[in-house]
Order: structure tokens, then C-alpha cells, then sequence
């Protein structure tokens, strides 16, 4: 008996005794060394397979594409190709890369290793093919064949014209990564990323953490920073709760109810950037009575969008006036006003369509890439449209049942879904959701079947221009065609923030969503 | 008692199968697949129909169950389609994680609830007793993720005493300080609900064997008080206890994917819930098997204790 007591006694003495005996703060971290609070454990460091944010915010401090946005645009400026000419017919893009840039494995980045990463996406026959899935390889499917002439110049040739192409090449997906490590790692380098940026990859530790140091061996100025860790903290109130107790130095998406916080609070600084992305509804204008255009112009008027960006986003979003987020400065019209909130006007366009009182039928998704807080916004939303006499029927969908619904097209079950869209270029969205071309049926993304000949022209022609000016028209156009047809309700465009201490110096988002750290230091 | 064990280790093997068959199945049933959670925004049909051939989810359920179980009999677990690295490796580092964690838990709970329990089965109606219940009421209708985030604003964010989430430091540490600190706030928030079921158990179990003859003998031979209640009656009383513990064994385990989501305490939890978002079947297959496991393992090891206090029931 006195066994089992002296058991007791021992197990509630350890229990006393271990909590004291723990240190009270963890060894501090140095001023060199960054800690970024991140969404989630990234999906993979392999540029070619990755597709989320989340990634990309690693991604871009571990590798360089032969172009890249230059800081606060979304215009291209060199990277790896030091410059680069166009063919008069667009078909022909002749990259000189800068000499000398190695890998972080010190394998040389020349213009073989550049052939290999487009070759590897596109030729399903190439030798690291099976090291995909390469989900966003169609950003290139223009390119008909990339040719390494000598060490230094990379030509690729396109099957057309295809103007988005140096912004595609900015974008995530044309990284360049190390083709001997590729080759070496398999489907493993997604773990093992090797690249030419100005932080190399150190070792990723499950959901727990990510770090990456100074490439000592970089060929433009090197960073400031020694190291950068990235941590995970999904639960956006644990992850707002470990920035204020100073566990993070940057955190990014802060949910909008602890923005004011740091805002008020000394010793934060909060960092806020609109980006090219895009809250709309898909109207099904196949099936019901969406399908009038009085109909859907009635629910876009009577959406109160600066109600749901201002109060229920507490302003972490901008109202939307149609299809092409502001970000593209070039390619809209600042004089589109959209549809100002006007409940009074949905009436009478409902009466006139003879649709008072219609039943609609509202996919809203629980969450997902870009959706902002999609359950209460198609609650706001819901409610916006009884208050003109449309009765609306909420089915809530987890995100891949939603979007396994959605992407096949609305079909006759369901009237509008929330919907949400970061792009890189004018071109992406329209191009792969409004099109003729684009219905579900033929494999795209047209999931409320809207059809116009007029705009697949427009969209068309505007991609094959070389001409900034004469493409910005032609959006323009397109522009105010979806706007006046309202396929889509338009609603929001994220504004992007982010939290560093008021230590963290040099810091900046970007219109490209993508977080570059090379120039980010710590007081 | 050997072959009582190897007898209910075996009757664990068609348990684990028939879970795994379910597991399947209603991963099937749901919509959207591998393809369509990896593809994301750009899952077209024709992108999805690559990519599922990639991933041999073209092949049908059966085949794609069998080629699995065969692979699991040679324990081969398969390779994670959202994490691209072996289910092994992951669901073995992540469950070490949350055994720790529902250790913890569960030593704290059994610890804060006997002596809880026994405090108020002694002071039966007293202050001590209706504080106890008290606590134990408001212990056991706390909701965890709530009571998680509150304990985190005062001892993290408020007094800067304890780490807000994670199991190690980020930097340095990784020691076994280092842990226990991390570990204090999880495991006592895990350790709450669990510790007050306990504790009224105890409590009924220590108030029926204290009014039994052999108590009040061990009185009448003039033991003191403290003997007759943890030397006598809190070791018949324990017999009752123990497969309680065992099943809250269960619930710890199944309570740890809130605390894990609020603490961000890299266990199996937090995995499940990743693996079902993204479909990845054969993470949640192998998740699911190693905790179904553990929670028939807990179980078992409850029974023999038991068994070896209990000479009724042991053989």
C-alpha cells in the first residue's frame, strides 16, 4: 500500500517540480534572424507544383525566374535574363541570361538549366516529367519549343502570340530550379528546393517550422538577414495571439477582427496592399432566372459591396466595380462606376423582368484560397437580396466539395457561387472564365455559361497584341462589356496585410501577393 | 494472462481492418479528390482527369484498396499526396507529438481528478465537496478550444509566463525544459474535461466503498484516517476507476485535434484535419489506424491494471 502512495506522492512532486524547473523565456531570437508567421505548412517548395500563396511567399526568396515584377508593380524587370528581345511577329523571345549565377548546389543556372525547367513541365516524354504534377504548366502552353544556342541566350519560340507571357514568366510558376538536384531528388525536391535566390533552403521540420539563410554566394546585393524561419500557425487567433505575446516578427493575414488591435497598439505596424484579386458571384446565365440580364444586373445593384468591404471586412477589402481589379491600372477604366448599391433600382429591374419574388439557389463555400470570409459574406449577401424580394437558398460546401461542384458548372442546380480569383496579368481571368471557349463542357472555367462573340474577340485579340497601350484598350473594352452583361455579381478586391513589429525595418508587401525578404532587416 | 492479451491483441486485427474498409469508403463518398484538392481554383476536368491518372486514382475502389492493404501487410504505408513524403514518417512523428500531449494530459487529469475525488467523496457535503463539484461542472461544460484561447491571453499574452503555441522554441531550446513549458498549457486545457469526469467518478466509487464492513474494520483496528482512505478504500474504489481512465484515455485522444488546431501542437490531430481538407486518403488512412490502434491499446492496458488490482477478476 505505502507502494502505491509513495507512487502518488512521486508522480505529483515531478509534475511540481518540472513546471518550475522549465526556463520562463525561451533563448530570444537574434536580430538577424526573421520569424514570419505563416497560413499553413507550405504544400511544396517546387515552383513547377505549387500552386497556393502560401508557398509562394517562400518560394520567391529561394529562387529567381528570368524575369520578375519589379518591386511594388506588376511590371516585369529582369532577374536571371539580364535582358531580352521580342520578335516583331511576338513568336520569338531571345533571354540573355547574366553570366556566372550558380545554383545553391553550385550547379551553373545557364541556359541548358533553363530549357530543362520548361521542358520538364511541357514534354510529358522529358526524363523529370513524373516529378509533377505540374498544375499550372498551362501558363506556358503557348510555348512551341525552348532552345539553349549557347550558355547564355535561351530562345523560346511560341505557337502564337501570347502577350501575358513575360508576366507568366514572373510568376511562381517560372522559377527556375536546379536541374541536377531535380534530377536527384525526384518528387522529393518539393522538399529539397535548390535554387538561385538570395536565401537557400536549411531544413523544413514537418508542421513545426521552415528556415532558410543568406546565399552567401549571391550574384546581386545579399540580404540583410542572416536567416529567415517560417512557422505555421493556422488558427488566425493563435496566430494574432502569438504576434502580440512577440513569438513572430511578421505575420501575414491578419484576420480582419485583430487588425485594429495592432493598429492601436504601440510597437506593431500594420502593412496593407491591394493586389489583382477579385470577390465575385457566378450568375448562371444558362438555367433559372439568372439567365435575364435584368435579373443579374438587379442582384449586383442591390449588393451594399461598401457595407460587406468597410463593416463585415472591417476594411480589409475595396468595393468591386467590375471585372478587372485596380491593380491593373493600365487595363481599366476608372470611369466604369459598376453598380453603386441601389436597392430601389434591383426592384424596378425586377418588376420590368417579371422575376419578383424568384428562388435562387446560393453555393457558399466554408473557406478556401482567396474566398475572405465567404459564410458571412453570402449571409450579408442573402439578406441584401430578400430586402429586393429575391428569396435565396444558402447550401453550404467544405472547399473541395465546393469547388468539385462548381468547376463543372452551375448546371441547373444552383442560380450563383462565391467565387475568388488572384491573377497576374488582365488576360487570366476573363480569358479562362468568360469565354466561349472556356465552358465547362470544353474543359474551363465558364462555370455560369456566359457567352458573348464580342468579348471572345476582344479577349482574343488583346492577348496577341505586343502593344501595352492597344491591349489596355481592348480590356477596356471587355471591361465594359461584362459590366454592362453582369455575368458575375461584382463585390470585392482583398486588400492583403500584414503585421510586423515596429523592429522590422524595409519591409513591404506586394501587388503580386509574393513576400521578398532580401531587403528586410531587424533594429 | 499471456493469453488473455494475445487475445485481445488479436481481436485488434479485424477491428483495424473493418475501420480501414470505413475509412475508404466514406473518403470515397465525399466529394472532390486528391486532384481536385491539389489542382485547387484550376481543378478543370481535363486537369483533374491527368493528374487523378497520375495518382492511380483512376483505378477502381476495390483495386485501389487492395493495392493498398497489400502495401500496409508489407508495411508499406504509401506516400502522402498533399505533404509528397512517406504516411510513415509523418504520422509517426506526428503521433509522438500528440502522445506526449495526451500523456501529459491524461496524468494530470487522472492526478487533478483522484484527488479531487477523494477530497470530496472524505468531506462528503462539506465546503471542500461542493467547491469540487462546482469546479468539476464548470470543468466539464468548458468548451476546450474556448477555455484554450482564454488560458493563452492571460499566461501568454497578458503575463508573458507561457509560450502561446508550438512544442519547442523556435529558436535554440528543444530540450526537456523547453517541452514542458510548452507543454504546460495544452495539457492542462486538454487535461480539464477528462480530469472532472474522473473526479466524479472517484467520488461515487470512493463514497460506495467507504461505507463498506472491510472500511469500517480497518477503523475499528484504529488506522489512522489517511491509511483507511488511500492504503484501503481508494484501492477498491480504483478498480472502478481505471477503465474509466482508459476510456478517457480515448476522449484525450479525440480532444487533442481541438487543442492541437488552438495551441498549434504539430500531433495527429492537426494531420487528420489536413489530410481529410485535402483528401489525401492514405494519410488519413494511416492517421486513423495508428489512433484507433493506440485507443484499443489504452483500453487494453486499463483492463489488465484492472485486472492486477482486482484478484476477482484477474485468472
Amino acid at each position: 500500500m505505502t507502494g502505491f502512495r509513495r507512487a502518488l506522492a512521486g508522480l505529483l512532486l515531478g509534475a511540481f517540480l518540472a513546471l518550475p524547473g522549465a526556463p520562463l523565456r525561451a533563448a530570444p531570437v537574434p536580430k538577424d534572424v526573421l520569424v514570419v508567421g505563416q497560413i499553413a505548412e507550405p504544400a511544396s517548395l517546387d515552383p513547377a507544383v505549387s500552386t497556393a500563396t502560401n508557398d509562394f511567399r517562400i518560394l520567391v526568396n529561394l529562387y529567381e525566374g528570368l524575369v520578375r515584377y519589379r518591386p511594388g508593380t506588376l511590371d516585369v524587370e529582369p532577374a536571371l535574363a539580364e535582358r531580352w528581345s521580342v520578335s516583331d511577329d511576338g513568336l520569338t523571345y531571345r533571354f540573355t541570361l547574366r553570366p556566372g549565377i550558380t545554383f545553391h548546389d553550385g550547379t551553373p543556372c545557364d541556359a541548358q538549366a533553363v530549357k530543362f525547367n520548361f521542358d520538364r513541365m511541357l514534354d510529358k516524354t522529358h526524363p523529370a516529367a513524373d516529378t509533377g504534377p505540374f498544375p499550372l504548366a498551362f501558363f506556358f502552353a503557348a510555348i512551341d519549343r525552348v532552345e539553349a544556342p549557347d550558355p547564355l541566350t535561351v530562345r523560346i519560340t511560341l505557337k502564337e502570340p501570347f502577350a501575358p507571357f513575360l508576366s507568366n514568366l514572373a510568376y511562381p510558376t517560372g522559377l527556375i530550379v536546379s536541374p541536377a538536384a531535380v534530377m536527384r531528388e525526384g518528387r522529393g525536391f518539393g522538399r529539397r528546393p535548390v535554387g538561385t535566390g538570395p536565401f537557400r533552403f536549411v531544413e523544413w521540420q514537418g508542421s513545426r517550422r521552415l528556415t532558410i539563410e543568406r546565399n552567401p554566394d549571391y550574384w546581386g546585393t545579399p540580404p540583410k538577414l542572416r536567416a529567415v524561419i517560417f512557422r505555421p500557425v493556422s488558427d488566425p487567433n493563435t496566430r494574432a495571439m502569438e504576434m502580440l505575446a512577440g513569438g513572430l516578427d511578421v505575420m501575414v493575414e491578419v484576420p480582419a477582427d485583430a487588425l485594429s488591435q495592432f493598429r492601436d497598439g504601440d510597437g506593431f505596424r500594420v502593412h496593407e496592399q491591394a493586389g489583382p484579386h477579385l470577390w465575385f458571384l457566378i450568375l448562371n446565365t444558362r438555367h433559372g432566372p439568372l439567365q435575364d440580364r435584368r435579373v443579374r444586373q438587379a442582384v449586383n445593384y442591390a449588393i451594399d459591396k461598401r457595407a460587406i468591404a468597410d463593416s463585415l471586412l472591417q476594411g480589409t477589402a475595396i468595393p468591386a466595380k467590375g471585372p478587372i481589379a485596380p491593380a491593373f491600372a493600365w487595363a481599366t477604366d476608372p470611369a466604369v462606376t459598376g453598380y453603386p448599391y441601389d436597392p430601389d433600382k434591383a426592384r424596378a429591374l425586377l418588376k420590368e423582368a417579371g422575376a419578383e419574388g424568384a428562388k435562387l439557389t446560393f453555393y457558399v463555400a466554408e473557406g478556401g484560397s482567396g474566398m475572405l470570409d465567404p459564410v458571412a459574406m453570402g449571409t450579408a449577401i442573402q439578406a441584401n437580396l430578400a430586402a429586393v424580394g429575391l428569396a435565396v437558398t444558402i447550401e453550404t460546401y467544405e472547399w473541395n466539395s465546393f469547388l468539385a461542384r462548381v468547376n463543372g458548372g452551375l448546371s441547373e442546380a444552383a442560380d450563383m457561387a462565391e467565387m475568388a480569383w488572384m491573377t497576374n496579368d488582365p488576360d487570366t481571368l476573363p480569358y479562362l472564365t468568360l469565354r466561349s471557349g472556356a465552358l465547362p463542357e470544353a474543359g474551363g472555367f465558364n462555370s455560369g455559361y456566359y457567352a458573348n462573340p464580342e468579348l471572345d474577340r476582344l479577349l482574343e485579340q488583346a492577348r496577341r497584341s505586343g502593344d501595352r497601350d492597344e491591349r489596355g484598350s481592348l480590356y477596356r473594352q471587355a471591361e465594359r462589356i461584362i459590366v454592362e452583361d453582369a455575368p458575375w455579381a461584382f463585390v470585392a478586391h482583398w486588400k492583403q496585410n500584414a503585421v510586423t513589429t515596429a523592429a522590422v525595418r524595409g519591409f513591404a508587401l506586394e501587388p503580386s501577393f509574393f513576400l521578398r525578404l532580401d531587403r528586410v532587416s531587424k533594429d | 494472462m499471456g493469453s488473455y492479451i494475445l487475445g485481445r491483441l488479436a481481436a485488434l486485427v479485424p477491428v483495424l481492418f473493418g475501420l480501414s474498409v470505413i475509412v475508404f469508403l466514406i473518403m470515397a463518398l465525399i466529394p472532390g479528390d486528391p486532384a481536385t484538392a491539389i489542382l485547387g481554383p484550376y481543378a478543370t476536368p481535363e486537369n483533374v482527369a491527368r493528374l487523378r491518372q497520375d495518382l492511380g486514382l483512376d483505378h477502381s475502389l476495390p483495386v485501389r484498396y487492395a493495392t493498398w492493404l497489400g502495401n500496409v501487410l508489407t508495411g508499406d504505408l504509401g506516400r502522402s499526396s498533399s505533404l509528397n513524403r512517406p504516411v510513415l514518417d509523418e504520422v509517426t512523428e506526428r503521433f509522438a507529438a500528440t502522445l506526449v500531449l495526451a500523456g501529459a494530459a491524461l496524468v494530470l487529469a487522472s492526478l487533478l481528478g483522484l484527488l479531487a475525488g477523494i477530497l470530496s467523496a472524505v468531506r462528503q457535503f462539506g465546503l471542500a465537496d461542493k467547491l469540487v463539484t462546482l469546479a468539476v461542472l464548470v470543468g466539464i461544460s468548458m468548451p476546450t478550444f474556448w477555455l484554450g484561447l482564454l488560458l493563452i491571453l492571460v499566461f501568454s499574452v497578458r503575463w508573458r509566463l507561457l509560450p502561446v503555441s508550438g512544442m519547442v522554441s523556435i529558436y535554440g531550446g528543444g530540450d526537456l525544459p523547453d517541452l514542458l513549458w510548452h507543454l504546460a498549457l495544452p495539457a492542462a486545457t486538454l487535461a480539464i474535461v477528462a480530469a472532472g469526469v474522473i473526479a466524479r467518478l472517484t467520488r461515487s466509487a470512493m463514497l460506495e466503498v467507504l461505507r463498506q464492513d472491510f472500511v469500517r474494520t480497518a477503523r475499528a483496528k484504529g488506522l489512522t484516517e489517511r491509511r483507511v482512505v488511500f492504503g484501503h478504500a481508494l484501492r477498491a474504489a480504483m478498480v472502478t476507476v481505471i477503465p474509466v481512465i482508459g476510456i478517457q484515455a480515448g476522449f484525450v485522444l479525440g480532444g487533442a485535434v481541438y487543442i492541437e488546431t488552438v495551441f498549434q501542437w504539430p500531433g495527429i490531430g492537426r494531420m487528420l484535419v489536413n489530410a481529410i481538407a485535402t483528401r489525401d486518403v492514405l494519410l488519413v488512412q494511416g492517421g486513423v489506424l495508428v489512433v484507433a490502434a493506440s485507443y484499443v491499446l489504452f483500453n487494453l492496458l486499463a483492463d489488465i491494471l484492472q485486472r492486477l488490482l482486482d484478484p476477482r477478476i484477474a485468472p
